[in-house]
């Protein structure tokens, strides 16, 4: 147990470096002079004279060798110093620090709406394996993780936007921005709903759920179906074991056998894959901001990426990786302690 | 093995899902091979829609028009010439990718030691990055178009199958017949080639298979962004870019332009669905859990 936890550790600096090196990789790609651009205001760039230009270049190290270049941009990433943003029009770090609690709040709210339906459905299936139902939930699962993301949220937008006019794209309406950034309105957490409740503005705390239905629902659209899928397999080998015979034997319930003996240990796989799916759910809202018009890291990096921001799009990817690296790694350790087949194996 | 091919083309032929999903394919295939009879080009790039008029507005399907206009252009044509372009992605970046998963996977199982540690390290920093953000990322530094696009993918597109190589191979390599052919002296290279590979490739080809649909949408979903193809390329996902943008801009009215999503957005749900289903059908085909 504690070489494997240790192992897993001693392994993170190493991906780490690897992933710093190709992020690096990239950055280098490209010409010292269009990587000015990334370093500085663009607007201050073209008033500087060609000694400044110099003096900035210097102060980058984008004339040193790359051995050297590259300890002191991994001095400055470490330092916050990320450069400017093009997209944000502001240092990179705080366009960060700005959008991302927007993006927190969409991935962690999705993950109730995913594993509680996700699951429901597919106990659903197992239980009543090959009958209508099963079939039902079944035809659900293929079809919907055959549904590309931004096809899903354009039919949710056009139905419950345009149509039924319930859930608009954005963050927030109008009004509730302007309560937002007041200066009565105290932010506790950045976390708007949070605030709002906090404030005692609940207009304000509706507002933003209905910003939030459409992208929660099409967040998790995908992984509904991929989740019931794994609990229905898995929730069906479970039920042709020994001990759900004997529970059925004694004479349980039929609920109590699916609920309490089956389903609790149909969970085991669902938790680990679960834990990675909450790393993915980071990784949509890439799509989704975009599809909902919605303001969050993910719209930050998809609009860098087509602006060529690449400071902005060097620390997004630096961002969701350290998300991924250091939640797979929680999730791996977990994972260990709860099942002692992995630390063996 | 030749009753064994039958049976298992029997088992597909009585899946229902299987057959529907084979159907399906072959539909496309027609498709994108029959694309300049259906819609013959009118510029030397016919993969570049036409532009038929020169008002941006969409225009709902009329005569000459089936599935509609949006920015000047002919949907039909978009959706019929996509599914090459479809294709051309899905197969280029799945058949590429898997290459090279399986000389690097093949390498670090069959050797292991210390090749095997630096290959999976190096698998594992790959792995660190969430795939849509690398394949962005990597356009945006690549420049941007189709076959950035596919490049990208590629690049970050290798780690499974490399993973599931390896493992496969690590079981195969204590297997009584590769002992047997080391024994007699043949060469690595022959044994990982003709003895272990073709022992080992089937989960590879089914995982393979299963990837394409999600590529597809990946690669789209890209071209969504505004990162993929050219404005006016005959692509899904660029076709639903400029859908995306005129729902935004029509609160109340939107139902107006459902052309503009339903064509490019069912075929390529069905192009993904298509793969899915002939992925799950081999897979429970091939699965020895299944067999009797």
């Amino acid at each position: 147990m504690l070489t494997y936890v240790v192992r897993r550790l001693l392994l993170l600096p190493l991906i780490l470096f690897g992933l710093s090196l190709i992020v690096f990789g990239m950055i280098q790609s490209l010409g010292p002079d269009r990587l000015l651009a990334a370093y500085v205001n663009p607007g201050v760039l073209d008033k500087l004279t060609p000694v400044q230009l110099e003096k900035i270049k210097q102060k980058y190290g984008l004339n040193d060798p790359m051995m050297i270049r590259y300890i002191k941009w991994l001095k400055n990433t470490l330092q916050g110093d990320l450069g400017w943003s093009l997209v944000g029009k502001q240092p990179v770090k705080d366009a960060i620090l700005n959008r991302l609690p927007w993006t927190v709040e969409l991935a962690l709210y999705s993950i109730v709406p995913v594993v509680f339906v996700g699951v429901w459905l597919g106990v659903i299936a197992a239980v009543n394996r090959d009958k209508f139902l099963d079939h039902f939930v079944r035809i659900f699962a293929v079809v919907g993780w055959s549904f590309p993301d931004f096809v899903f949220g354009l039919i949710v937008l056009m139905v419950f936007y345009s149509i039924l006019g319930w859930f608009p794209p954005g963050n927030l309406s109008l009004w509730a921005d302007q309560v937002i950034k007041s200066p009565e309105f105290r932010r506790f957490t950045s976390i708007v709903t949070i605030d709002a409740l906090l404030n005692g503005r609940f207009d304000v705390f509706v507002d933003a759920l209905r910003h939030l239905v459409a992208p929660i629902l099409t967040l998790s659209w995908l992984w509904w179906a991929y989740l019931l899928r794994i609990t229905r397999s898995s929730m069906l080998e479970v039920l042709t074991k020994e001990y759900i015979r004997t529970a059925r034997a004694k004479g349980l319930a039929e609920r109590v056998v699916i609920n309490k003996h089956a389903r609790r240990n149909a969970m085991i796989p669902v938790v680990t894959v679960g834990g990675g799916m909450v790393i993915q759910l980071f990784a949509g809202t890439v799509i989704v901001e975009m599809v909902f018009n919605r303001t969050g890291m993910g719209s930050f990096t998809a609009t860098a990426a087509t602006q060529l921001d690449y400071a902005s799009i060097m620390a997004s990817t630096l961002f969701y990786s350290l998300i991924l690296v250091i939640g797979n790694l929680v999730i791996d350790i977990l994972y260990a302690v709860v099942d002692p087949r992995v630390r063996l194996g | 093995m030749r009753v064994e091919t039958k049976r298992m083309l029997r088992r597909l032929l009585r899946n229902p899902s299987a057959v529907l999903g084979f159907s399906l394919l072959i539909f496309f295939t027609l498709v994108a091979i029959f694309a300049p009879l259906i819609c013959p080009p009118q510029s030397y790039d016919p993969y570049m829609i036409p532009i038929v008029t020169w008002d941006k507005t969409p225009q709902p399907p009329s005569e000459g028009h089936p599935f509609g206009i949006i920015d000047g252009r002919d949907i039909f044509y978009g959706v019929i010439w996509g599914t090459r372009t479809a294709f051309k992605v899905g197969l280029t970046v799945t058949l590429t990718s898997t290459l090279v998963g399986l000389v690097i996977g093949s390498i670090a199982g069959y050797f292991g030691g210390w090749f095997d540690e630096v290959l999976m390290r190096i698998t594992d920093v790959f792995l660190s990055i969430p795939y849509i953000l690398a394949a962005i990322v990597m356009t945006a530094f690549l420049g941007m178009g189709l076959d950035k696009v596919m490049i990208s993918l590629i690049i970050f597109g290798w780690m499974g199958t490399a993973r599931l190589i390896r493992a496969n191979i690590l079981q195969a390599r204590e297997e009584q017949y590769v002992l047997a052919a080391k024994a007699l002296g043949v060469s690595d290279f022959l044994v990982i080639t003709k003895h272990i590979l073709p022992n080992t490739i089937f989960p590879v080809l089914i995982q393979a298979t299963m990837r394409i649909g999600s590529l597809v949408i990946t690669a789209a979903a890209l071209s969504f962004l505004g990162l993929g193809a050219p404005v006016g390329y005959a692509d899904w996902g660029a076709l639903l870019n400029f859908a995306r943008n005129w729902l935004l801009g029509a609160s109340g009215e939107a139902l107006k332009y459902w052309y503009a999503i339903a064509y490019p957005g069912t075929a390529m749900v069905l192009f993904v669905l298509a793969w899915n289903l002939v992925g799950d059908a081999l897979r429970d085909a091939f699965d020895p859990r299944l067999r009797g």
